[in-house]
């Protein structure tokens, strides 16, 4: 029976985390060197936890799907990264964001890891600055700021609108020092398949060389997941193409309970759909909220162009339901507030699934100019996508699938469940509640990895260093990878007649209906159902060309996709256990009558961790109860 | 809208390539390049064929994996764009599309328009950081950077190391490449420290690797989807020559 014991350590909250690292037990420099940690991932969390353990001394092994390490989807992030850095003067401090990042969750997430991961905010801004990411500065030299939603300070650093991509090349060449040291060595082209446990604990991995199709085996002294969310679930989403749950799933398989599965984000500000064969969501950063005002024409069926609307019959639906926060509510409240706009029959666009983002009134105030130095490269990609000018004529947006605040529970040291297997960044459940504020997922990605994890790794392999290097030739890698071996050979063999990217699709349609931004009993049931038969289906029917022992994205794809019928059946059970509304998780049934969600906290006031009971079996839900000892709960009013 | 696609078609790098001829149907010119190649891929699937293999991933022309050649042009035909961001209504109705791989010697050829850029990553390992460890950085506003010069780092920064550079010139040179990261880090108060040590350390990995020399014809800038000039290949050949003059070996 596994018992959850999150680790909190004991002590105010603000001293906790500076107590508790002075209590961990290290690792002699001598020893680390005989000790082998692997990091699967290489976007912010997993390159800064390798370069960060390869510092340390540890020997690092580090994978990742795509040809280079810079490749990893944080690249992708734009608007920012938050830290309590207080530069502004407008009353920041490590509380106020650690109570923004718990209040914008919804009071669904653990008050010492999140202060945690506020507290080390200030350290990764100086770090990044070190490494020399060009953060944008102001004209005396310093680094300036912005605001983002759910927020009234202005906390926000950024790089124009690739922050991301500044932060992971930085974080990418702390990781290209340490190879070039000979501390971290990196495996491109692999997909982590499954892990190899050896009496109970996590001691290894089993991945495909996606060039050769070969299976290889690799030994550690421990195993941290960086593998990201599973957004891609949707098919449709922000998330890049090659972006998977098949990593952490093998690893819930095999004992690390899964934690919050249906808290998964929807962005509200995506281009929307424009054809049939999409493949993908781009993302307008939440940053245009800064300076965009989003509306739809006051009637129904409005013909005229965006344009030719006079101020008068337009309804700017967010400063008009939430004067206080206005256009900067939180994500999840302004996808809902969109969606409400468009079922109600105000959307705009040929499919009416779209509302107008103008920067009109920032243009007149502030020039073009200001403007394109903010959001030059968004306005051009905005552009290439649509061939819309967005200076000239609003931007239509629509909400898309985007971040999982759901992931592997993980305790205090972000260990999971599974000895020895941490999870780190998005992969983990630990830091966003039922909602995650904009700009703070690269601070809690490169947290994790250059200011948590090195502290909390060293106290379990303390316990390690009487552990010699094994091999690999055991009975356990031996079984670990024929079950690799047998998957691989039932899905070629099925030999069918539809693509994989057609199951894809429709499992995407299936949850984006049942379990996307609003949920119901009855529509999750059917949901579930549903995934049911369309994964029988896919066993009968899918079709994968080539051969399992070659180079074949087919079958990379094949193999991602079988998982994610799990996994969205998972996101399915825990929406229809969780009675309640909060955050992202938005069931019908539990609507206050403005129609904002209404939170049960007598009831559901605790961490969803489920346990796996093999595929099409219901799950095992075990309960973490979120104590809160300095906020106090209330409705989440941003109006 | 139809075309016709020649599609450069390689099983490995063992065996010998050629132009394969296929016809497309019913594409629509909201598609962007990637989804017509999808599109163009599950019908090669059903059909029993060998789907194209080409490499993608965030399909917002920031992750650098996609690249092909297209009508002779890296990326296409549209300037500042990458093959990912580019949509079909750009080509004519009817027309044919030739697609390539990356041709370079220090690319080599893994299958069909896959190629092996490992050679970047080989540049960066050589010096593309500042030698700093975790933890200890000062606060980040103790060291000013005047915002003209914090701008111009971020110009360099941008590059997605795609390699599109290395493939519009007709000597396969990584010079913008390489320059960009050398100029972000020179320009840096972070990274001045090392700026000799580095320009000297990745200069000749990249010679090492098999790129060819700069001929200043501008193809690089002029093909580069982020729009990277090549003042900063000027900027390299200055650090290049100082360290040069003024070695630390010396």
């Amino acid at each position: 029976m596994i018992k959850l014991d999150s680790k909190i350590p004991q002590g105010p909250l603000a001293d906790k985390w500076s107590n508790y690292k002075t209590q961990l037990r290290l690792v002699s420099p001598a020893n680390k060197k005989k000790l082998d940690v692997i990091v699967v991932g290489t976007g912010l969390s997993g390159a800064s936890s390798a370069s960060a353990l390869g510092e340390l001394g540890y020997n690092v092994k580090v994978f990742c799907f795509q040809d280079s390490s810079r490749r990893a989807h944080s690249v992708a992030a734009q608007g920012g990264i938050n830290a309590a850095k207080n530069y502004k003067n407008d009353g920041d401090s490590v509380y106020r964001l650690f109570y923004d990042m718990i209040k914008g969750g919804d009071f669904r997430a653990r008050e010492a890891n999140v202060y945690r991961a506020a507290e080390v905010s200030n350290l990764v801004i100086d770090h990044f600055s070190a490494l020399g990411v060009p953060f944008a500065r102001d004209y005396g030299g310093g680094l300036d700021t912005r605001s983002f939603g759910g927020v009234q300070v202005s906390r926000t650093f950024y790089a124009k609108g690739q922050t991301g991509q500044q932060c992971l090349l930085g974080t990418y060449s702390s990781l290209n020092r340490q190879i070039a040291k000979g501390n971290v060595t990196l495996y491109t082209r692999r997909d982590m398949l499954d892990l190899v446990m050896v009496d109970g604990k996590a001691r290894g991995i089993i991945t495909r060389n996606l060039l050769t199709g070969e299976l290889e085996r690799h030994a550690a002294h421990a195993v941290v997941l960086a593998t990201g969310g599973y957004g891609t679930v949707f098919y449709l989403s922000t998330l890049a193409l090659g972006s998977n749950s098949s990593a952490a799933w093998a690893a819930h398989k095999k004992g690390a309970l899964f934690a919050n599965p249906s808290f998964i984000q929807i962005h509200p500000t995506s281009i929307p759909v424009l054809n049939d064969y999409q493949s993908k969501l781009t993302l307008m950063s939440e940053s245009l909220r800064n300076d965009g005002r989003v509306w739809v024409p006051k009637e129904k069926d409005e013909k005229r162009k965006p344009n030719e609307i006079p101020e008068d019959d337009r309804d700017y639906y967010l400063e008009r339901r939430y004067p206080a926060f206005g256009n900067l509510v939180p994500r999840d409240v302004a996808s809902r507030a969109a969606k409400e706009r468009c079922d109600a029959g105000y959307g705009v666009g040929d499919t009416g699934l779209s509302v107008y983002l103008d920067f009109k009134d920032a243009i007149n105030k502030q020039g073009e100019k200001v403007i394109a130095d903010k959001y030059g490269n968004l306005f051009e990609m905005y552009e290439k996508i649509t061939g819309i000018n967005p200076y000239k004529e609003p931007m239509r947006i629509y909400p898309a699938g985007h971040y999982t605040m759901g992931g592997l529970w993980v305790d205090y040291n972000l260990m999971t469940t599974i000895p020895g297997l941490y999870s780190v960044g998005e992969s983990n459940f630990s830091d966003h509640g039922a909602n995650r504020l904009g700009a703070s997922s690269l601070m809690q990605c490169s947290g994790d990895g250059y200011f948590i994890l090195p502290y909390t790794i060293g106290d379990y392999l303390a316990d390690e260093i009487r552990t010699p290097r094994f091999t690999t030739d055991t009975p356990e890698f031996e079984q670990a990878e024929k079950e690799v071996k047998d998957r691989i050979a039932r899905v070629m063999a099925v030999n069918g007649t539809q693509t994989v990217t057609s199951f894809h699709k429709r499992l995407g349609k299936i949850l984006w209906d049942s379990c996307g931004m609003v949920r119901s009993k009855e529509g999750l049931e059917k949901g579930i159902e549903l995934l049911n038969q369309l994964e029988e289906e896919f066993w009968k029917e899918v079709k994968v060309p080539g051969t399992a022992d070659d180079y074949n994205q087919e079958l990379e794809k094949a193999l991602r996709v079988a998982d994610f019928f799990e996994v969205g059946r998972l996101m399915c059970q825990d929406a229809l256990d969780r009675n309640e509304s909060c955050g992202a998780h938005f069931r019908e049934e539990y609507q206050t009558p403005q129609g904002e969600a209404q939170r049960n906290d007598a009831e559901y006031a605790f961490v969803s961790a489920y346990e796996y009971a093999g595929n099409q079996k219901t799950p095992v839900l075990h309960k973490e109860p979120l104590v809160f000892e300095n906020v106090e709960l209330k409705e989440r009013s941003y109006k | 809208m139809n075309f016709k696609l020649k599609i450069w078609r390689q099983k490995n790098a063992a065996t010998k390539g050629k132009f394969e001829d296929y016809n497309i149907t019913d594409v629509s010119s909201e598609m962007s390049f990637l989804q017509m190649l999808d599109y163009f891929n599950d019908k090669l699937i059903l059909d029993g064929g060998d789907p194209v293999h080409f490499e993608h991933d965030c399909r917002e022309g920031i992750c650098g994996s996609c690249g092909l050649y297209i009508n002779g042009r890296p990326h296409g035909p549209l300037k500042n764009t990458t093959t990912c961001e580019l949509h079909m209504r750009e080509f004519e109705d009817g027309s044919t599309i030739v697609i390539e791989p990356w041709r370079s010697k220090a690319f080599p050829l893994i299958k069909d328009l896959v190629v092996d850029r490992s050679s970047f990553d080989e540049v960066m390992f050589a010096g593309g950081f500042v030698n700093i460890n975790t933890g200890g950085a000062q606060d980040a506003n103790t060291t000013p950077i005047n915002k003209k010069i914090s701008d111009r780092a971020f110009d360099a920064a941008v590059c997605i190391g795609c390699g599109a550079c290395v493939a519009a010139c007709k000597n396969s040179s990584a010079m913008l490449f390489v320059s960009a990261k050398v100029s972000q880090f020179a320009m840096l108060p972070q990274g001045k420290t090392e700026a000799t040590e580095r320009v000297e350390k990745m200069v000749a990995k990249m010679d090492e690797m098999g790129f060819g020399y700069c001929s200043n014809t501008y193809a690089c800038e002029f093909d580069c989807p982020k729009g990277i000039s090549v003042e900063f290949i000027a900027q390299m050949n200055r650090e290049f020559f100082s360290a040069k003059v003024c070695s630390h070996k010396k």
